[in-house]
């Protein structure tokens, strides 16, 4: 039973309720009688957020009629009943008058959709596919999953790629978001998670954030560090911006993009000098520790002061802060991962953790914030080019046999690792990949280098989206599938703390609509693997993953769909039932290296890709806004967020000379688009920042390097060269490629004094579907 | 000593607009947001205020005393209500009363609204929307001694002067521990007087 009963009372959070002393609110406690769900006739479904890698609890309340109509806090382990404006907002999308309620197909690009039954759109899709694999090989036709899918999802996406497609070109979007951590923490830990839950946070004596605008993007994080820092833990922050959390740190680092790695090394180089190592941890624990040490003398501070645009004191303040209390903590996101050095930049965080002992203890270790709901879990079950199922390695022989045994396939028949997001791009342009489905992702705006993308993509010569709106990715496409929203289905997805959750099913999909595992799973019927794609449900797709995941690392065997049910949710490993799974790693000093040990890593800090010049003399960097999720395929029509953060901006220091909402052309090597200023002293005088929510010509990725970082192959978002100049008006910002309506918020003409924004958001179009 | 009431701590806003939201998603005044948030220093900092009905205390309720139409109830634990929308004209007489800019009139009913405390909540044990949502805690719901339970040595004022008038509310407001012996000003701070820098 998913639902919760009606009449079942709202959970209480003991820390707001208890009862009270003022007035008759606080005399009596809580009335038998209080406010309960059924006083309207309504259930309170219990599930996730479909947002970032936070994954809070929350219910979504459904009327009578079975339909989803609103949210209501849950106090769940994760949240306590926070939430952020995106999750509040969330469940406007189930019912949203955009939602794709039928397939659409046309043979070319220069045509309008029409309506096709499944049935069509199915047909040609599989005949297409054969068209392309019989005339160029399997390897001809791509698959780009998403991470906004549950963990089922994911497993099937992998699954499909290998053996109904049987090409070796599968990837997902959530290679624009952690992989470089995921790298990083592999390569030091032989396990790719975070090594802490949030609750951590609370117990550290010194937090260090760093890239992580935690205010905007994981808003609901704040409660724990403002936990901490309650209890007295000090709180730096190392970003070129002055993010919200930065206003209030004791130390706020504003370094320049892409400069990450030799900040760090800089720091453990004054951990060293002042004798703040914990050496009897490195040698018990770790390998590589003497390279590491001899790498980081080369990074006095002022090397690194001239590197990073920083005073050298800074970084002598951080090394003193960090390594001079008993439990410490490091926290990073995309604005450490982003970058052509991603993942060294990641191991330099690692290595100065390692370095002061700050691993596998109650507030002490580290953590990557995922930006995805599922970023986390998207990766770990054969969705990523180079992984199977349980985090196997596509390349190592005995997981090959292992995969190829539970599905039932000749080993022969597994194809090899293909070639990351971006990089199948470029195998568009160059033809080597003709064919592509697309599964929830919306690369037209994720993606780097916008130009790029829209010419791999129209050179393709078939190519289908899933989707519940139609983004500007699907609006490229020949078919696209209106498959369900994350309310209309069930499934697990896991958190930025590896934690597994379940996400309940609050409402039937509307008709003509189908889950994204039926419809893999018919096109595999379609293309010959009926036997090997026999799930009725997500349940029987995570019975096989639970399964496929015994044994590995990523071992999820123990966890049922009946114990997050019961729980807040159960951390892997958790290899059987009775396992209460593993919240904090390595607390008996073991890594997941056979050795048991950490390897340290020699990181040597390399300039970004994009060179500044006399032409370009500006860092430009991108990010988000607190109102916005990722593409903003969903978040972009829904009113209050759009009328919260109606179009981007660029963020210029006063010291460039324009005033607030001035015109400013951003230019970039690749092209140059025009945002209203945001004049503040809150960015560096040397950088720019645009939130890159928004498509063409508001693009923030039409300016962004498509330079890849070597390992993860993560794209360089957060750091290229530029110039701004004043232009002579603002472009507009498009509408949603469909955009018949947004949710119609009925706050209209209220007023106070002043008068509110108008409802209308900027630059919403009213034209139907085509 | 002061009961379960609001707490704003503007030192943990960060501006997300959660609150704003979950007002939205409030009972009762579903689909409408009795909360502003402000930037009080913008341009330099990213710095943000959330505001919401203070509930008045002394002199009690300015909205309610203006109100010609006697719609405004002030309940006797001291919430200031919406006003009832059988008595209310929509005179706006509330909106130029109220110190802090809170009640919104809608137009075209003619009716003012305002925050409640989500009395549909609170009297049944139940923090409002906003501070059960807020992320960081900038709205708190509790007593003095829960805020201090869980934030120690946290200082709070629920006072303000506007001019020669002093006003004390129902909700308060967190302040730098140096800045609580006085009243707080009401409004944005002056930092100028002909020109002169009083900061």
């Amino acid at each position: 039973m998913t639902h919760a009963q009606a009449g079942q009372p709202l959970p209480l959070d003991p820390s707001v309720a208890p009862p009270g002393t003022r007035n008759f609110r606080d005399a009596g406690g809580i009335p038998a009688d209080r406010w309960h769900a059924d006083q309207n006739g309504e259930t309170l479904v219990p599930t996730h957020c479909c947002f970032c890698g936070v994954q809070c609890g929350m219910y979504l309340r459904v009327d009578q009629a079975g339909k989803v109509f609103g949210v209501e806090p849950r106090n769940h382990d994760i949240n306590r009943m926070r939430l952020c404006p995106k999750g509040i907002n969330a469940y406007q999308q189930v019912n949203h008058p955009d939602r794709l309620t039928s397939p659409l197909m046309r043979s070319n690009r220069d045509e309008p959709f029409r309506e096709v039954s499944w049935e069509e759109a199915l047909d040609f899709t599989v005949s297409e596919v054969r068209r392309i694999q019989g005339e160029y090989g399997n390897d001809a036709f791509g698959l780009l999953g998403g991470a906004s899918l549950f963990s089922e999802k994911t497993y099937l996406v992998g699954k499909f790629a290998r053996v109904a497609l049987k090409t070796r070109h599968v990837d997902y979007n959530g290679r624009l978001c952690m992989v470089s951590a995921a790298g990083a923490n592999k390569l030091a830990f032989g396990i790719d998670r975070a090594g802490n839950p949030f609750s951590d946070i609370l117990l550290t004596d010194c937090l260090l954030i760093a890239g992580s605008n935690v205010g905007e993007c994981f808003p609901v994080m704040t409660q724990y560090l403002w936990g901490a820092r309650d209890r007295g833990a000090t709180l730096i922050v190392v970003d070129p911006r002055e993010t919200p959390i930065a206003r209030t740190a004791d130390l706020h680092v504003a370094l320049k993009p892409g400069t990450d790695s030799a900040f760090f090394n800089s720091v453990l180089h004054v951990v060293v000098a002042e004798g703040l190592t914990d050496e009897a941890y490195l040698a018990a624990h770790t390998t590589g520790w003497e390279e590491v040490k001899k790498t980081v003398a080369d990074y006095p501070p002022a090397r690194a002061a001239e590197i990073c645009g920083v005073p050298e004191e800074q970084i002598v303040q951080v090394a003193r802060m960090f390594a001079g209390v008993d439990k410490a903590m490091a926290w990073h996101a995309r604005g450490v991962e982003h970058h052509s050095q991603g993942v060294e930049n990641c191991l330099s965080i690692i290595n100065l953790c390692v370095a002061t002992g700050n691993i596998g203890r109650p507030g002490a270790g580290y953590g990557t914030i995922t930006g995805q709901g599922n970023g986390q879990g998207g990766r770990e079950h054969g969705q990523k080019s180079d992984l199977l199922p349980g985090g196997r390695s596509i390349a190592n022989p005995e997981h090959r046999r292992q995969i190829c045994e539970i599905w039932g396939i000749d080993e022969a028949e597994l194809p090899p690792a293909g070639t990351s997001m971006m990089e199948m791009v470029w195998q568009m342009q160059r033809r080597e990949i003709r064919g592509l489905i697309g599964i929830c992702n919306n690369p037209f705006v994720s993606l780097p280098n916008y130009a790029t993308v829209k010419d791999g993509y129209d050179t393709a010569e078939f190519h289908a989206q899933f989707d519940f709106f139609l983004s500007e990715t699907a609006a490229n496409a020949h078919v696209v599938f209106p498959v369900t929203v994350w309310a209309e289905d069930e499934g697990v997805m896991a958190n930025a703390e590896a934690r597994v959750v379940k996400h309940n099913k609050a409402q039937e999909p509307p008709a003509g609509v189908r889950t994204d595992t039926w419809v893999i799973c018919e096109l595999a019927r379609r293309l010959g693997a009926a036997d090997k794609f026999d799930f009725p449900d997500s349940r029987s797709v995570f019975e096989e993953l639970r399964i496929a995941s015994a044994g590995t690392v990523n071992d999820y065997y123990g966890i049922t769909y009946e114990r997050l049910e019961e729980t807040g949710g159960i951390a892997w490993p958790c290899p059987d039932t009775e396992h209460p799974g593993t919240p904090r790693l390595f607390e008996d000093g073991r890594t997941y290296h056979p050795d048991g040990k950490v390897h340290l890593q020699v990181v040597e800090w390399h300039p970004p890709m994009d060179p500044y010049s006399e032409e370009f003399p500006l860092s430009l960097t991108t990010g988000r806004t607190v109102a916005h999720f990722l593409s903003g395929n969903q978040t972009r029509r829904l009113g209050a967020l759009v009328e919260q953060t109606p179009r981007p901006w660029v963020e210029v220091h006063p010291s460039l000379g324009f005033r607030n909402g001035d015109p400013v052309r951003v230019v970039t090597r690749r092209g140059s688009e025009v945002f209203p200023a945001l004049v503040t002293e809150a960015i560096r005088p040397d950088t720019v920042f645009v939130p890159y929510h928004w498509p063409v010509p508001t693009a923030a990725n039409a300016l962004t390097i498509d330079a890849l970082d070597p390992r993860s192959k993560i794209p360089e978002y957060k750091v290229c060269a530029a110039r701004v100049e004043p232009a002579e008006r603002i472009d507009e910002v498009p509408a949603p490629p469909t955009a018949p309506g947004q949710v119609a918020y009925p706050e209209t003409q209220v007023s106070r004094a002043d008068p509110l924004p108008p409802t209308a958001p900027q630059g919403r179009g009213t034209s139907e579907r085509s | 000593m002061m009961g379960r009431t609001i707490f704003i701590d503007p030192g943990r806003c960060i501006g997300c607009q959660a609150c704003v939201s979950a007002c939205r998603e409030c009972d009762s005044h579903r689909g409408k947001s009795m909360i502003h948030l402000d930037y009080p220093d913008e341009g330099r900092s990213v710095a943000s205020l959330p505001t919401v009905c203070m509930h008045c205390e002394d002199p009690v309720a300015p909205c309610a005393e203006v109100c010609p139409a006697d719609a405004i109830l002030v309940t006797a634990d001291g919430v200031v209500q919406q006003a009832d929308t059988s008595r209310c004209i929509g005179c706006a007489n509330c909106v130029n009363a109220c110190p802090f800019g809170v009640p919104k009139i809608d137009l075209q009913a003619k009716l003012q609204m305002k925050c409640n405390l989500c009395y549909d909540r609170t009297a049944y044990g139940l923090a409002p929307m906003c501070a059960t949502v807020c992320p960081t805690g900038a709205l708190f719901y509790g007593t003095l001694d829960e805020l201090r339970a869980e934030r120690p040595g946290v200082q709070v004022a629920d006072s303000f002067t506007f001019g020669a008038t002093t006003v004390s509310t129902g909700v308060a407001m967190v302040v730098p521990a140096d800045k609580v012996q006085w009243p707080v000003p009401g409004g944005l701070p002056i930092v100028e007087v002909n020109g002169v820098d009083v900061r």
